[in-house]
């Protein structure tokens, strides 16, 4: 039982991990209708971003409030990173086919991943540290600062549900979302709105960046596979969720996680990957639009 | 299906076994003028499985707008396969593992690299399956999440059995030691300028004569508009699923040509053929220009010449070859050439 | 436009095709290196290039060898094997090196190794530690122990008992980094011998490298309560898992191999106590040590890796090899160099005192370390068998 829960809890600590990061996919997915491939370098330079804050403001060891103020930096410079990219590298091929925007984005995402590695070196660095205190819950043992993390993460989505479902901007997203041409004849400012999606899907990218490492206490260089493999997994849930819908990202990404989790302790360490795009595929075969979304009937 | 309308058979020779024999010619004419071993050979060989990776590619997303990223998994399926054939299967023929440079050691080779091509033509098969109910982005997934399996799966086996383990292994036993992360250990480089080159000329010609082919046409009505295509009678199911099954059987003949190059000890290694393998070779389809053989031939050149001329700046190799990527793409949105080919661009203007 | 793009284009390939390597001039020893300083993998290559780089420097600041300087080619590989091919390829036609100095990952020193081997140019990996890669030929050397060797020696102090300076642990779980062919083999052989000693792998479990949670894998191995951990991985992997060991209340004793090295620095309090094998300690009081860890220090800011220890002493091995070697035209320079190079013994390297055995694999003793605070302290020396 003890490990039950202990799967469910980690499954549920790395699976609001993955959803914090499939919303970037999936919202620039829903506005655009393509793979930002850069998502996962904006998400690691969010941890770099504010690993050299922490060391610039002597924060090795924050407390709650500066943690958040490390959180606020980070999300702020992920935010202007993702306006840059949109601005140099999408912008000037609103009207290509979306396979070239697409590969623009794996150069985007190389460029980054290189570029990090010479402004930052090509080994491991060591993360601000909040807590090393655990407790233990009925046999679980439990990271105090995966609790917060889990916390921060889920406090930014549910942030993110109020933005697109209560505000005007949101209002404006959801337009653009279901066509550009009439969103802008509705008075949408459509480039606004487009900008403005990559903004908040990087700064949550930044956040993302931020709770991972100090969860883990410890970031790799940008180009290291830990951070393409956080983001394909990361896209894979939002896929699973059904693209382009932001309950489904978070959805998705739970289920990714705790799959994860369930198949590492009860079926194969070995094979867990592959188990797992496996489960994938089916839940696609069955669900062709993943599991919220909708299935849209092409018109002629 | 409308039937395919007669071709005299002299014109038939003209379009496609002149072709053939002229580039069997030249591969020939490469495999005795360049001197084995050397810089030039390496590099030649590099673009010559580039082409096939990109032009089999373009077979699926250029030519029948279905979109995988899983092609180096197909590759990596051929690359096994084959080498398996040359390993375990030489064994099985002449008792030892070493490279035959007889008739029949080269015949093996031969079969090798169809046994390979084969493989991953079932697989492509079954990855076609699901672009059934599949479309877009989330084939895309797919396509990937199987790559993926290939290469966990590949990574847990044994390792490769030396000659003096093999008695100790059943015959059919002895083809799940792949050698794990490590890769194959022990392929021996059967493969040279001439096989290779001839590998890039099947290719051209398949992809050529397919497009221009009934068939092709049907292709090309799949990538435009699937829904118009049902309807003038085009069984967009079949062809989506040929377009997979032919990608990948090239996709596999690459890999086995790849996994017998010089330095094959490892050619064939899990990692090799990752999701970036994969993206290489979609950003060829799309730099060329999607559904262009000549644009993917000429983009499979230009960017394995691109990453050796970069190999000078070191550690700014990838930033300056990313930094060209967005340039081009932002400069060329339709891929160097568009859906054209290259000849094309030496006509009068009397094409859009 | 169109014609312009059409002539750039033609202006690259035309460029491409006329384009050669630097030829060596004389007075210059070429020396090849490939490794990946680029992608994922470059934290490895990175650090063998420091070591390397630093030993020519100071080869060539103590007047070279023989009267003619050090030329250190290197080319990024990306950790590719296709890649591996044409960088080999190029150092040995192009750039006319003496000698190649290879990879970190074996499977990426096979590649390469074939082509040396081929060709006729001397090859010394640094730090690949799986048997096959010298099986290649006899033009590839290595100044690192091998699997087997490195396997058996933290099995053997494990099973020793506690009045024989061991551990007295007879059940062992491994943790596998599935994506690295040096922890799958390591796994393996540490597994046969302590089967052999004695003792019993209780559980083999595995992770896929640039995994960063490990919670199931550990609660597995939690459940079957091993004695110790094996973890056949790299630092930057270890440090994590040490640490969400620690969180899930594990508190078996770590074992680990030589990519290990430097954990000390980010695994703070999980990794105290933990014993790895390793080929020197950044600790030990000979000069040779001291020396290069200080410089190291100065020069690059951090404290040497092992790879970096030794890519350093791969270099200085070769310089050893040179200087005995005849100096000729190109081929028999080459020849001579690789039986020079098959001819060393005890040379006084950063890693210990090498010399090579007849599969010419470096035979030195291994150190078993164990980690107190930043530093380590040498808790057994194991000779070779």
């Amino acid at each position: 039982m003890a490990d039950f829960l202990t799967f469910l809890f980690k499954g549920i600590s790395v699976g609001s991990l993955y959803a914090l990061i499939a919303l970037g996919y999936t919202m620039v997915y829903g506005i655009l209708q393509f793979i930002n491939f850069a998502h996962s370098d904006v998400f690691a330079l969010g941890a770099f971003f504010s690993w050299r804050f922490a060391v610039a403001y002597h924060l090795m060891h924050p407390t709650p409030i500066q943690a958040a103020g490390l959180l606020l930096l980070s999300m702020a410079a992920c935010a202007l990173t993702g306006l840059l990219i949109e601005w140099l590298a999408y912008r000037p091929l609103r009207q290509a086919p979306r396979l070239n925007v697409l590969i623009t984005a794996i150069g985007v995402s190389l460029f980054l991943e290189n570029a990090g590695q010479l402004v930052w070196g090509k080994s491991v660095v060591q993360f601000p540290t909040m807590t090393e205190h655990s407790i233990v819950l009925g046999g679980v043992h439990i990271r105090l600062v995966e609790v917060v993390a889990v916390g921060a993460a889920f406090a930014l989505m549910l942030g993110l549900q109020w933005l697109v479902y209560r505000t005007k901007i949101g209002r404006g997203m959801r337009a653009v979302s279901v066509d550009h041409n009439i969103a802008g004849l509705m008075g949408v400012p459509v480039d606004q709105i487009i900008s403005l999606t990559f903004v908040i899907g990087s700064a949550l990218a930044g956040a993302g960046g931020l709770l991972v490492g100090l969860t883990y206490g410890q970031i790799k260089q940008p180009a290291d596979a830990s951070w393409i493999i956080y983001g394909l997994k990361a896209f894979v849930a939002a896929v699973i969720g059904g693209i382009g819908n932001l309950p489904g990202a978070m959805l998705g990404g739970l289920l990714l996680g705790i799959a994860e989790q369930f198949v590492a302790g009860y079926v194969s360490t070995t094979f867990r990957d592959a188990i797992a795009f496996a489960l994938l595929i089916v839940i696609l075969l069955v669900r062709p639009s993943g599991i919220l979304g909708k299935n849209v009937v092409e018109k002629v | 299906m409308t039937p395919r309308p007669s071709v005299s058979t002299p014109r038939a020779i003209g379009a496609s076994l002149l072709p053939l024999l002229l580039g069997l010619c030249a591969a020939m004419i490469l495999e005795l003028s360049i001197p084995q071993g050397s810089y030039v050979e390496k590099i030649l060989f590099d673009i010559g499985v580039n082409v096939i990776l990109a032009v089999s590619l373009n077979i699926v997303n250029g030519l029948t707008g279905q979109f995988s990223i899983g092609h180096a998994g197909f590759m990596a399926l051929g690359a096994y396969g084959s080498i398996v054939v040359t390993y375990y299967g030489g064994y099985a023929i002449f008792g030892d593992v070493l490279k035959h440079t007889t008739l029949s050691g080269y015949s093996l080779y031969f079969v090798s690299l169809i046994a390979g091509g084969l493989v991953a033509a079932a697989a492509g098969w079954v990855v076609g399956l699901p672009s059934l109910r599949l479309r877009g982005d989330y084939l895309a997934i797919v396509t990937l999440g199987f790559g993926e399996i290939i290469r966990v799966v590949l990574q847990a086996t044994p390792p490769v059995l030396y000659p003096s383990e093999m008695a100790a292994v059943p015959g059919w036993e002895r083809v799940l030691h792949l050698g794990g992360a490590l890769g194959f250990s022990h392929g021996q480089s059967y493969n040279s300028l001439g096989w290779t080159y001839a590998a890039v000329v099947v290719m051209l010609l398949v992809a050529y004569r397919l497009r221009e082919s009934t068939h092709g046409r049907a292709f090309l009505s799949v990538r435009e508009n699937e829904i118009a295509a049902e309807a003038i009678g085009v069984n967009t199911t079949r062809y989506k699923v040929a377009a997979f099954v032919i990608a990948a059987f090239f996709a596999g003949i690459a890999g086995g040509l790849f996994a017998h190059q010089l330095g094959a000890g490892t050619a064939s290694r899990p990692e090799e053929f990752n999701f970036m393998k994969s993206f290489e070779a979609v950003i060829m389809v799309v730099l060329g220009g999607m559904g262009s053989i000549t644009g993917a031939t000429v983009a499979a050149i230009a960017l394995t010449l691109l990453t050796e001329i970069l190999r000078s700046v070191q550690d700014y190799r990838l930033v300056a070859y990313s930094l060209l990527l967005i340039v081009v793409m932002i400069l060329r949105p339709k891929g160097l050439f568009g859906t054209r080919e290259i000849w094309d661009f030496f006509r009068k203007k009397d094409q859009p | 436009m169109r014609n312009l793009f059409l002539s750039a284009l033609v202006a690259t390939f035309a460029c491409a095709g006329c384009k050669h390597g630097p030829k060596a001039p004389s007075n210059v020893i070429v020396v090849g290196e490939y490794g990946s300083l680029t992608g994922s993998e470059a934290t490895f290559g990175q650090s063998t290039h420091n070591g390397l780089s630093m030993a020519v420097a100071e080869i060539n600041g103590a007047g070279g060898i023989k009267g003619k300087k050090v030329q250190l080619v290197n080319y990024d590989d990306q950790g590719k094997t296709s890649e591996v091919g044409t960088a080999v390829t190029r150092l040995i036609a192009e750039d006319n090196a003496l000698a190649v100095i290879g990879e970190v990952a074996s499977s990426l020193s096979i590649a390469g190794g074939q082509i040396c081997q081929q060709q006729g140019v001397p090859m010394i990996s640094p730090s690949s530690t799986n048997p096959k890669v010298t099986e290649t030929g006899d033009y590839i050397f290595r100044v690192c122990f091998i699997d087997p060797f490195q396997g058996y020696v933290m099995a053997r102090f494990a099973t020793n008992p506690k009045d024989k300076g061991g551990l007295g642990l007879k059940r062992v779980a491994i943790l596998v980094d599935q994506r690295q062919a040096y922890s799958q083999g390591l796994a393996q052989y540490f597994a046969e011998a302590l089967k052999k000693l004695g003792g019993q792998v209780v559980a083999t479990e595995s992770y896929q490298g640039g995994d960063q949670d490990f919670s199931a894998q550990l609660t597995r191995i939690r459940d079957v309560k091993p004695e110790a951990i094996y973890l056949p991985g790299y630092y930057t992997d270890v440090a994590n898992i040490a640490k969400q060991a620690r969180g899930l209340g594990l508190t078996a004793p770590l074992l680990g191999g030589d990519g290990w090295e430097s954990v000390q620095e980010i695994g703070g309090a999980a990794v105290q106590g933990a014993y790895f094998s390793n080929h020197y300690s950044a600790d030990e009081k000979r000069p040779e040590v001291q020396h290069f860890v200080d410089r190291y220090t100065k020069q690059f800011g951090k404290s040497p890796d092992s790879m970096a220890a030794l890519g350093y002493d791969a270099m200085m091995l070769l310089k050893n090899a040179i200087e005995r070697a005849h100096e000729g035209p190109l081929p028999a320079w080459r020849t001579s160099v690789r039986d020079a190079l098959a001819q060393t013994k005890d040379f006084q390297g950063v890693t210990g005192k090498i010399s090579m055995d007849k599969d010419r694999n470096a035979t030195k003793p291994a150190v078993v370390l164990e980690i107190v605070d930043k530093h380590t302290v040498t808790a057994a020396t194991i000779p070779p068998q």
